[in-house]
């Protein structure tokens, strides 16, 4: 191996949540490790939802709660299916006692992280962006940055959805279209006292709203609203290859669904802090890459570790990094970075609930795809018309309204589509609880 | 809440341009390029048609590094990078 003036233990690449963890756990057992980013600061290109769980986050940082920079506690979950212009929302309001997920703000969370991973012994370089990765005899050794040429034993690559750096080693192919979301978010400035009223809340407590349909009716797409102590966001994410098919500007149609009587007095009167856009990788299982090779592993959203049906990507970004890490000092403490080494990364990944998850969830995007007009359009309109039809008052007897109601299925659709959506629904089901 | 264009929205962004743009499409292949679907999908509106010109606009200095254009470009050929340190959006809110 190349032996230069720049040489550690481990580099890590990008200080996100899955960057971050692997650093700080690297670091916690004494090794040497350099974390570069290629922002201003740690979470200054990153963008999400909202929320971090509570559980991981222990995991890494064991009492975050007392000092990070937490906005809300999360106590309710509502999940609002709109029509054209009316909604129907389930909501499910915890036990107040159960601690699930917090709302952060990244650009002072992860900045925070960041700031904990110093004082752990992590080297952070800021502002530096990393070109491609030194490879010698099939093993990486190194990384190529703007101005000068870093080595390791191992390198990390948490580097984000984008993920050149994995590309650039053949560990995955070109990302279609249909396997990202394009986000596109809002923040909104409003005051505490007028996000409590307005969200039925109390002091810290926080509400996640998930919305579907709407403007996005029958794309594969979601909407998300969460509250931050004076703010609140709210966005969507739809996959890239709808948009593409279907010509769609991704900040006009977040601007109707802000229209929408059901959300637009959540946000009367705010004033627009930021706007921002992301893609989120939601290919899935079968879309995941080599996560190890010789001298090299890849976490977070860089591995297309993302739950999205349970809105979990920072999670899971945090335990592959940490998993990584416990990983690499195993492999330090043999001098052994082989690939056969390394392949402890993919065993624990498969031994957590990251890859046991995206298992269950497998078949999902496949089977969206093609029923994403039924699921997330027809049968939205007609949970909707159900209510519109049981909440009536008109004179018509609820006999007729409910014969109406059942005949209508069959009239708007044709029975052989009935018939593919529910064994469409039978099929996910069984590859989600059974095989 | 009023209505807000989309560059009224960029204002909110805080953005350190480089010189140099961090995206380069391939002309020739925009020429041909029947979709332009960079035009429609970038969140920061960057791409533009210039038509009098035959030629694919790039306003990169709004760009926020999402990474849709790659991904959505019909021939695959716009050379797309971060931007170097330092320079790009800053996320305050993200």
């Amino acid at each position: 191996m190349t032996e230069g003036q720049n040489k550690t233990e481990v580099i890590v690449v990008g200080a996100g949540p899955a960057g971050i963890s692997c650093a700080i756990t690297l670091a916690r057992a004494g090794k040497e490790v350099v974390l570069i980013e290629r922002g201003n600061f740690a979470g200054s290109k990153n963008m999400f939802g909202g929320a971090i769980y509570a559980d991981t986050t222990r995991e890494i940082f064991p009492d975050f709660e007392q000092s990070a920079p937490i906005e809300r506690r999360n106590i309710e979950h509502k999940y609002v299916l709109l029509n054209d212009n009316d909604a129907t929302t389930i909501s499910y309001r915890n036990n107040p006692s159960d601690i699930v997920s917090y709302s952060v703000i990244r650009g002072k969370f992860d900045r925070w992280m960041a700031e904990e991973a110093k004082k752990a012994g992590v080297i952070l370089v800021e502002e530096t962006v990393v070109k491609d990765l030194i490879v010698e005899n099939g093993q990486v050794v190194g990384v190529k940055t703007e101005v000068e040429d870093y080595y390791s034993n191992i390198v990390v690559l948490a580097d984000g959805v984008n993920s050149l750096l994995a590309k650039k080693i053949g560990f995955r192919k070109n990302i279609e279209p249909k396997d990202v979301a394009l986000s596109v978010k809002e923040v909104y400035k409003l005051d505490k006292s007028k996000i409590n009223d307005s969200f039925l809340l109390n002091d810290d407590e926080g509400c996640v709203y998930e919305l579907f349909g709407g403007a996005m009716k029958g794309m594969l797409g979601l909407g998300f609203i969460y509250t931050f102590q004076n703010s609140i966001s709210i966005g969507l994410g739809v996959t890239l290859s709808e948009l593409i098919k279907n010509k769609i500007k991704p900040y006009e149609l977040l601007d109707k669904i802000k229209k929408h009587p059901a959300i637009a007095p959540l946000l009367k009167d705010g004033d627009l802090l930021e706007y921002s856009a992301h893609l989120i990788p939601e290919g899935g299982y079968k879309k995941i890459p080599i996560l190890y090779g010789a001298g090299v592993m890849v976490c977070g959203d860089a591995a297309s570790l993302v739950n999205n049906i349970h809105w979990e990507g920072s999670n899971l970004a945090m335990l592959s990094g940490k998993l990584a890490g416990e990983t690499a000092i195993v492999a330090l403490g043999k001098q052994d970075y082989s690939e056969k080494e390394l392949a402890n990364y993919q065993t624990r990944l498969e031994n957590s609930f990251i890859l046991k998850d995206l298992h269950t969830y497998r078949n999902l995007m496949d089977e969206m795809e093609g029923r994403s007009e039924s699921f997330l359009g027809y049968y939205i309109c007609k949970i909707n018309k159900f209510f519109e039809m049981f909440t009536s008052a008109n004179g018509i007897p609820k006999k007729d309204l409910y014969r109406k109601f059942i005949k209508s299925f069959f009239k708007d659709r044709p029975i052989k589509e009935l018939f593919q959506d529910a064994i469409s629904g039978i099929k996910l089901l069984w590859s989600i609880l059974i095989k | 809440m009023k209505k807000q264009s989309l560059e009224e929205k960029l204002y909110t962004l805080k953005f350190n341009p480089d010189i140099y743009s961090h995206l380069n499409p391939d002309q020739n292949c925009c020429k041909k390029c029947t979709e332009k679907i960079c035009t429609i999908i970038c969140p920061a509106k960057v791409y533009e048609w210039n038509e009098e010109e035959q030629k694919l606009n790039v306003n990169f200095e709004n760009c926020l590094e999402c990474g849709a254009c790659r991904i959505s470009c019909p021939s695959k050929t716009l050379m797309w990078e971060y931007p170097k340190g330092t320079k790009g959006v800053t996320f305050k809110q993200g």
